[in-house]
């Protein structure tokens, strides 16, 4: 038998009629569309009982109450809880994020000692008994040796009962230098005290307003508690509020507004002045709560001529005539004071100047105006009983000299910290705690602040994330993240009432983390002695039941506590601070004809928490376009200069020089130019290290004279092509 | 001469030599013996050897009586397979439901042995593999058939209630799903309206039953949507 060329064709036919007619060619195709319908690599979250767990957001200091869904154990999305005084269902782009935090790459999985150089990125898993043991030991030999006072500890907050610890821990340790990082908190305590002479925070009813005058406030971009905000900007449109937003650069606040008033940069004092003199000198203020009017009032008149002003702020004479008859006019006018999302603390005689338009205004805790609240005093412990060691170590200096001297007027001054650590502190510093904060990011001039760090022998980070600061640390105790813990959130983010919120853990801890509190009351109880007397409660859970007291159940059945009817801290204003100089951009004109200034958007996270990967996407690539960050630019001043839409260029500032974009913008004053925090990190994960520029490094702190606050709105600058 | 001339004309030579062959009826029947080999082979190929390779075997954990357990409980399948509060139907019970009762081992047989030190005593859920799970990109409510069509498990899961052990569970290699769901049968006949689980047999039971939906506005009918989320 011989197979032939025909006896061949026939077999294929009689295959191919025997394969049509067997299920193979069928079944196939099927299978293949449920198969390329379903990539077996996209992720299905599992199936199960679905559950909502109510909690307290506290990525950033709005205090939203957030509803997370679960099926079974995970945590699959965060809402906005209904219902909740804060934000009534809403939330923002960071919150949403927040499972990226908790089950992203970035979380620090273990305590860890580092191994290799510094920032070398080098570490060992160790036990939380031997990660407790390296701190105490250490801790130990530098008080034993009477220098407790040289070790130092950061913090993103000092409100609330996890800061409350680290304040009470270093107190009964021995050390003055707890640090609060800077935020515009910083000036409205300090314009209060001023203005007020009492202790509290400024509150501001915005749901009841009918005529807003924000100072470079980002209504929509993160200021105070921006969902609350949002919810304010939307109530306000329905309501035909007028909505006046004075910024530099056409922000989306600003074209929300219903008329943006491009000022030159830092005079946003000069024009509230300027208002304040207009309505003085037509005799539509309301002088019922204010005190030292006359005086105040000449120095004014003479100071703040609407023709001197207008030069000064690049605002036209009769807008600010209008704006002063404006606010003048409302019912219920409310000006509002912080930069951006009130990240940088800002000059007292900005505050004091706005604040006193509000009081001239009469809206002082009044519905719709400013109120001067106090924080709810809830955390009630005894004093810590120091012994002698600790007693000489807080008789010390403050490291960053707050509270003393030229500086007296200051809690914190962070802003110092490099320039102390680099030579011109009282004691060199040897131990460093830094929780809830990333300063090696977040604080300008950041270059300094790490060359400081690389002097600093022992750097702890509790930090849960990779972050900038964490790479500098020598040992890793790793906090859980909010979603894993109970902690009380108190908000005060302009709110005009005392809120505490209840962050409840929503799922276990995902790795071998410790609860911050958890950790400083494992320490002090390892130490001994005195230490160990002020912190008596068996872990932090028993010790936040205690101190809510009554609070505890409401907090674990609502889930917020609020109290609405609070006795201000004081009903008259003392009209003071606008004899302070201005606070000027450094840098020399000649040499940088520009000025930059940093700008905040709600969809870059710009404090201590990462922008998380779901929201680098939504960044516009006229901000940030692969690895290049943009800068904006006039067209003016861009062809002046020979820039085009996308070009590469050198911006050069006395702090820094930093390869950027440039992206034509008419929405920004000829001659500024303007950059987005929060980008340029070097750590966290691949979504974010490495893109953009971090403004931070162009920018130096440029001291308040009446505080030493950090009061920099931006700094010279110039542009080279590339 | 070229060599490709030379080339066709033995071609040629070749094709006349079997022609004049053909005169007695070899070639024709050769040719009809490789079609019935072609044929035979790809059907043994499609019928019994392409279900062998498509489907691979797995077995249990460990092996699951119901009948036993159906005469334990009072209310049949929804004393372990229970509708949620929230009309959510549970599936494959949690072990927290086992060790209900299962706290302490019930029995001696091997498999409760298995279960209690591999799975109780170490808090872990078995991983059942489930027969009839659908793939991804449908969604089926239970509810709506269950306790709104009052239907009966046994129509789409068969008697799997009076099963005394577990059966293994095959898969599809390709899709990765049960094969219960295109049924055992490779060609799809069914005897039994639960011995598949296709869209078809969706769209079968919906007319037969005169459920037509008419949740699409351009076709009257169920829109797609309704179970292709």
């Amino acid at each position: 038998m011989k197979v032939d060329r025909r006896s061949f064709l026939s077999f294929v036919i009689g295959g191919a009629a025997g394969t049509a007619l067997s299920p193979l060619p069928w079944k196939l195709t099927d299978d293949s569309s449920i198969w390329s319908q379903m990539w077996p690599w996209t992720p299905v979250p599992p199936d199960g009982e679905v559950v909502y767990e109510d909690s307290t957001c506290s990525l950033c200091p709005g205090g939203c109450g957030i509803s997370v869904r679960k099926v079974d154990n995970r945590a699959v999305k965060i809402e906005g809880k209904k219902g909740h005084p804060v934000n009534d269902g809403g939330i923002c782009i960071l919150g949403l994020s927040g499972l990226q935090l908790l089950y992203g790459p970035t979380r620090i999985k273990s305590p860890m000692k580092r191994i290799g150089e510094r920032g070398e990125g080098k570490w060992q898993n160790i036990s939380w008994d031997e990660a407790t043991a390296i701190l105490t030991e250490k801790l130990t030999d530098i008080r034993d040796k009477g220098e407790a006072h040289t070790v130092a500890a950061i913090a993103g907050s000092d409100s609330g009962t996890v800061p409350a610890l680290l304040q009470r821990f270093m107190t009964a340790y021995g050390s003055p230098n707890f640090i609060r990082t800077p935020s515009h908190r910083d000036t409205d305590e300090l314009a209060v005290k001023t203005l007020f002479g009492a202790i509290g925070r400024t509150g501001f009813d915005v749901e009841n307003a009918d005529f807003i005058l924000s100072f470079g406030s980002g209504i929509v971009d993160g200021w105070g508690s921006p969902v609350r905000m949002f919810r304010a900007s939307s109530l306000w449109k329905e309501k035909n509020t007028t909505v006046v937003q004075v910024e530099p650069r056409l922000s989306n606040s600003a074209a929300k507004a219903t008329q943006w008033v491009p000022v030159n940069p830092g005079t946003e004092a000069d024009l509230a002045l300027g208002i304040a003199a207009v309505m003085v000198s037509q005799n539509m203020v309301d002088t019922g709560a204010v005190s030292g009017f006359s005086g105040w009032k000449n120095e004014l008149l003479a100071n703040y001529p609407t023709e001197k002003v207008s030069p000064i702020t690049g605002v036209n004479a009769d807008v600010i005539v209008e704006l002063a008859k404006g606010f003048a006019k409302a019912n219920r006018p409310l000006a509002l004071c912080g930069r951006g999302k009130g990240l940088v603390p800002g000059s007292l005689r900005e505050a004091a100047a706005i604040y006193a338009l509000n009081a001239l205004a009469g809206n002082i805790n009044q519905d719709g105006g400013m109120w001067a609240v106090s924080e709810a005093d809830y955390i009630q412990w005894p004093d810590v009983a120091t012994d002698k060691l600790a007693s000489s170590g807080l008789r010390q200096p403050r490291f960053d000299g707050a509270g003393a001297g030229q500086y007296a007027k200051a809690r914190y001054l962070l802003n110092r910290l490099a320039v102390g650590v680099n030579g011109d502190g009282p004691y060199p510093l040897q131990v460093l705690l830094v929780a809830g904060a990333n300063p090696c990011h977040d604080l300008p001039d950041t270059q300094s602040l790490q060359a400081a760090f690389a002097q600093i022998p022992f750097i702890v980070s509790f930090s849960s994330f990779k972050d900038e600061t964490a790479a500098m640390a020598d040992l890793l105790l790793p906090d859980h993240v909010y979603l894993e813990r109970y902690e009380d959130v108190p908000v005060g983010a302009g709110l005009a009432h005392q809120v505490i919120g209840l962050s409840k853990p929503v799922v276990s801890p995902q790795f071998n983390t410790r609860h911050l509190g958890e950790t400083l009351i494992t320490a002090a109880k390892a130490m001994g002695g005195s230490i160990a007397d002020a912190f008596p409660w068996d872990d932090y859970e028993t010790c936040l039941e205690k101190t809510l007291a009554e609070k505890w159940d409401v907090l674990m059945e609502e889930g917020v506590w609020v109290e609405t009817d609070i006795e201000p801290v004081a009903d008259t204003v003392r009209l003071a601070g606008k004899d302070v100089p201005s606070v000027q951009a450094e840098g020399d004109v000649n040499s940088f004809p520009l000025l930059l200034i940093p700008y905040d958007s709600i969809r870059l996270s710009s404090g201590y928490i990462g922008d998380a990967p779901f929201m680098i996407k939504t960044v516009a690539d006229t901000i940030l376009k692969g690895k290049d960050g943009f800068v904006e630019i006039n067209p003016q001043t861009a062809s002046a200069a020979g820039f085009s839409e996308g070009a590469l260029a050198t911006l050069t500032t006395p702090r820094g020089e930093a390869r950027v974009r440039i992206h034509l913008f008419e929405g920004i004053k000829p001659g500024v130019i303007a950059m987005a925090r929060g980008l340029g990190h070097t750590a966290y994960d691949g979504y974010l290290a490495g893109k953009g520029v971090n403004v931070n490094e162009l920018i130096g702190p440029v001291e308040d004279p009446s505080s030493g606050h950090d009061a920099a709105w931006g700094i010279r600058a110039k542009l080279a092509k590339a | 001469m070229s060599t490709i001339d030379e080339k066709a004309k033995e071609v040629m030579d070749d094709d006349a030599a079997h022609a004049s062959n053909g005169k007695d009826t070899g070639a024709s029947g050769f040719i009809i013996l490789f079609f019935i080999i072609g044929f035979t082979a790809s059907m043994v190929l499609g019928w019994v050897i392409f279900p062998k390779l498509l489907y691979s075997q797995k077995q249990q954990p460990f092996s699951f009586n119901h009948a036993l357990h159906v005469e334990e409980v009072d209310e049949g399948c929804e004393s372990c397979h229970f509708f949620r509060e929230d009309g959510s139907f549970s599936g494959i019970p949690k072990l927290a439901q086992c060790t209900d009762c299962h706290e302490e081992p019930m029995g001696e047989s091997e498999d409760e042995a298995i279960f209690v030190e591999q799975y109780v005593t170490r808090e872990r859920e078995v991983p059942w593999r489930s027969y009839s799970r659908q793939p991804d990109c449908v969604f089926f409510s239970h509810t709506a058939h269950v306790i709104g069509a009052k239907m009966d498990c046994v129509t789409c899961h068969g008697h799997i209630g009076e099963s005394e052990s577990s059966r293994p569970y095959e898969y599809n290699r390709i899709t990765g799903y049960s094969r219960d769901i295109w049924g055992k049968n490779i060609a799809g006949f069914k005897k039994n309206s639960w011995d598949r689980m296709k869209m078809d047999d969706c769209a079968q039971c919906h007319k037969e039953a005169g459920i037509i939906h008419t949740s699409s506005v351009q076709t009257e009918r169920d829109a797609c949507f309704v179970c292709h989320k």
